[in-house]
């Protein structure tokens, strides 16, 4: 293996552009992804803001957007779901981290095709503009949410948005799919083909598991919303019937006929539920990581570990009709698809149980990517254990399309994904820039965080269960919402307290990035590939030196070592 | 910072769960014959999983105090893992998930495998941009044709189905924006849609079912208690979404029979 990677080796770029903008290398490629990721976040939060704000201040003037009309809602909500599932929870922890840490972790000079790695930056980020561009179309951006369900997102007379603002919205969910299919092709080659000598399968970090599964969950899934999107698009623009029967929208009969509004729901979360473990995948990588580094302790059951990665990879495949159990599918298939969801619970269960055995007779030291591991593992045990009432299609009658299902994604694919993100950000934030972020600032940023999340989602499933529609752009027309708006003010100033809150992260951020401290090559004694190189790596990673791997990642406190960690590359 | 990390997670661990037991905000009254089976199959994996809640927080919370790092802390256990303890979560987890599911299996098995009774009373559904309208075939218990070039939704009556009153079958036929049901007697619904998505939501009878356009889904239930029931659409479908609302009142057989009655005069 070592003998192919000197293939794939390219000269240090010279000149701005070819250095920072049109880069080959895999570090520049995963800063590039990160802070695209960062301004979506930033951009997503504050359209969540601006709806929670709308719904308790419905005749508030807003920055930016000024009166908001209940159609505005909705094309808020589309636009806030699809920025923050494709261009911060796909993006950031695969693109950015991925990127960044799977070749120097498995003691690669780079990614197997770099000019495909640039590409697939530049593709997803044509995406990002494109999804932009819809705010500013005529009518607007569309209002049928981030999952698009036919006949509204395929009619152009369904509603405000759903004009150019609905196109540019598909077409950029498309280049987003090329993108990823690029960066999945990628990131399987390089785990298969550029693992350096010693560095078997079985001797890899967790974090490059995760990013090997999520790339082929990747390759697999993106193809196939692909797909339907290009089918939507001719749906839309020229003529067909795809997904569209005979329908008569406010008295005029439609061109359409025989068209099929389910099947765009079976394409859409046969990618949509592989999705959330894409989203979620690496953040379980990185945990695993953190939690063994900073309990000064091998991972407790790798092989479990793998396994269960594997499994959830496999599961996440034949599980998503549980999205569609009120969709007028037949509802023996409802059982099928609620048993297989169940069963992907084990293999979740068995990581949450493996993550407390990692800490348990352990010597746990609260640095601040050690906190987010630890509120990873909270909030995946609490957004986790929402999921067998929706996995039961008799609990979804009174559940689906309920606040509850919000509160339940939110957690585990919002914002457990996004723990994983900030302990990832801590954590390789001294490889990344070799400064220091501030402690201070980074545990006080999580405490509110912790707090704050918990409060703006946890109401959210007594909301649910007391039967609030999700979609709801105000509570007054129905009667017995009204008694629920207590709760909804309380999640607002809730969302308002913790997005201040993430401030603090920012100016932690870019202030460490110049004036932090200068960071050791290996400041948290880490055992991993990544630590063994300078700080920042340099060009080819290693200096010219190809490590050599004699251990697997998690040997701490080795009984006779002389310090309580052994690299990976040290002598066996 | 190992107690306030066990004082943080156990405090937010309790709160949630006092209000969740405390019952606060809970599940509507529950109006029909399958809600105490629904409710018992919630209640069952509400007081699982929160359990299961209890014990993983207070866990972990207390297991990253115990373990912290510290002068004069225990050594590091030097350890893999233990195959036998995965084998035994792993076993215990799927035989509780397993075994919850195959319980609320045979609740939806009872609500959706089998058809109405022949004694039910249809109702047909039909959900536009934004309005529930409801269709009762009459005396003839045969729904009439409809035709979508005769789709008035303005009209708010018969015309906003696009009845076709040129067929026999539709003489008696009653479009309402308001559903009435008997008590006690079983509905057999039909679910339609004309333009796109909308969900029929029920939340006092437990029932939500979504109507699709170039579908015609079956579905039935039973209201077992009189009074007035709010229908909340649930599935996204459009800029009036939040305002797509109806209401269902629940009477006796004879009231039901007279409004009905009322309503194929006012019709004539």
């Amino acid at each position: 293996m070592a003998t192919t990677a000197h293939v794939h080796a390219h000269a240090a770029p010279q000149g701005f552009i070819r250095k920072y903008v049109f880069s080959l290398d895999h570090k520049v490629i995963g800063l590039q992804y990160y802070f695209l990721a960062l301004t979506a976040v930033f951009i997503g939060m504050f359209l969540s803001l601006l709806m929670r704000v709308h719904m308790i201040w419905p005749n508030a003037v807003l920055p930016l957007v000024g009166d908001i009309k209940p159609e505005t809602y909705l094309q808020l909500m589309t636009m806030h779901g699809t920025i923050m599932v494709f261009f911060v929870l796909t993006t950031a922890p695969q693109g950015g981290f991925g990127n960044y840490f799977l070749p120097i972790q498995i003691g690669a000079p780079d990614m197997a095709f770099p000019v495909l790695n640039m590409l697939s930056f530049w593709t997803t980020f044509v995406a990002f503009v494109v999804i932009l561009a819809a705010f500013f179309a005529t009518g607007g951006a569309p209002l049928h949410g981030w999952t698009g369900y036919a006949p509204l997102s395929a009619l152009k007379n369904s509603g405000p948005g759903e004009q150019l603002g609905a196109d540019l919205w598909i077409t950029s969910i498309a280049i987003f799919c090329l993108a990823s299919l690029m960066g999945a092709l990628n990131f399987i080659t390089t785990v298969l083909d550029l693992r350096a000598k010693g560095m078997t399968m079985m001797r890899m970090p967790l974090t490059c598991w995760a990013w090997f599964v999520t790339a082929v969950l990747g390759l697999l899934a993106f193809g196939v919303l692909l797909s339907a999107g290009i089918l939507l698009l001719l749906d839309r623009n020229l003529g067909t019937s795809f997904y569209v029967p005979l329908v008569i929208v406010n008295g005029q009969v439609m061109a359409h006929k025989g068209g099929s509004p389910l099947l765009w729901q079976h394409l859409f979360w046969f990618f949509g539920h592989p999705e959330v473990y894409i989203a979620i995948l690496p953040g379980m990588g990185v945990a695993s990581q953190v939690l063994s580094t900073f309990s000064r302790k091998p991972i407790f059951g790798y092989k479990a570990m793998v396994y269960a990665i594997m499994a959830i990879g496999i599961l996440g495949f034949v599980v998503w009709g549980h999205h569609m159990f009120m969709s007028g599918m037949s509802p023996y298939s409802a059982f099928a698809f609620s048993i297989m969801t169940m069963c992907i619970g084990v293999p979740s269960a068995i990581k949450t149980f493996n993550w407390l055995g990692t800490i348990y007779k352990g010597r746990v030291r609260f640095k601040t990517p050690m906190l987010y591991a630890i509120g990873f593992v909270s909030l995946f045990v609490s957004g986790g254990l929402s999921g067998p009432f929706l996995a039961q299609p008799v609990l979804d009658i009174p559940l689906h399309d309920t606040a509850f299902v919000p509160a339940h994604f939110h957690l585990i694919m919002g914002v457990a994904a996004i723990f994983g993100i900030f302990a990832a950000t801590y954590y390789w934030f001294p490889k990344m820039f070799g400064r220091m972020m501030n402690e201070t600032w980074g545990r006080i940023h999580f405490f509110t965080t912790l707090v704050g999340t918990y409060a703006i989602f946890m109401p959210m499933h007594w909301l649910g269960m007391a039967g609030q529609p999700r979609r709801y752009s105000q509570f007054t027309e129905v009667a017995y919402l009204k008694h629920l708006m207590p709760l909804n003010t309380f999640i607002t100033y809730a969302a308002i307290i913790t997005i201040a809150a993430q401030f603090i992260f920012l100016i932690n951020l870019f202030w460490s990035m110049f004036k932090g401290p200068k960071a050791s090559d290996n400041p948290w004694e880490s055992t991993t590939l990544e630590w063994t190189t300078a700080t920042p790596p340099p060009h080819d990673n290693f200096g010219g030196v190809t490590p050599v791997v004699n251990h697997g990642p998690y040997e701490y406190s080795v009984p006779g070592a002389a310090k309580d960690y052994v690299m990976q590359t040290d002598p066996a | 910072m190992g107690l306030a990390l066990l004082a943080i997670i156990w405090l937010i661990t309790l709160v949630s769960t006092y209000f969740f037991a405390a019952k606060t905000w809970w599940l509507p009254h529950g109006a029909s014959a399958s809600a105490q089976w629904i409710d018992g199959q919630f209640a069952l994996t509400y007081a699982l999983m929160g359990i299961v809640f209890l014990a993983a927080q207070l866990l972990l919370g207390y297991v990253v105090w115990k373990y912290r790092d510290r002068p004069g802390a225990e050594k590091v256990e030097y350890s893999h893992g233990n195959t036998k303890l995965e084998i035994i979560w792993t076993v215990l987890t799927a035989v509780l998930f397993i075994g919850l599911n195959l319980m609320g299996g045979r609740v939806w098995a009872a609500e959706r495998f089998a058809p109405a009774q022949a004694n039910a009373i249809p109702v047909e559904v039909t959900g536009m941009q934004f309005a529930w309208y409801f269709r009762y075939p009459g005396p003839d218990g045969r729904y009439g044709a409809t035709s979508p070039k005769l789709v008035d939704p303005s009209s708010g009556n018969e015309a906003a189905v696009g009845l076709d009153t040129s067929d026999p079958a539709s003489k008696d036929d009653v479009v309402t924006g308001t559903m009435y049901l008997p008590l006690n007697r079983q509905v057999d619904l039909t679910l339609k849609a004309q333009d796109v998505i909308h969900s029929f939501f029920v939340p006092s009878f437990r029932f939500k079912q979504d109507a699709v356009p170039g579908l015609a889904i079956k579905m039935h239930f039973t209201p077992i208690e009189l009074g007035d029931y709010e229908i909340a659409c649930a599935e996204l479908c459009g800029l009036g979404h939040y305002k797509m609302h109806g209401m269902v009142h629940v009477v006796s057989q004879e009231d039901f029979d007279k409004w009905l009655a009322a309503r194929e005069a006012e019709k004539q």
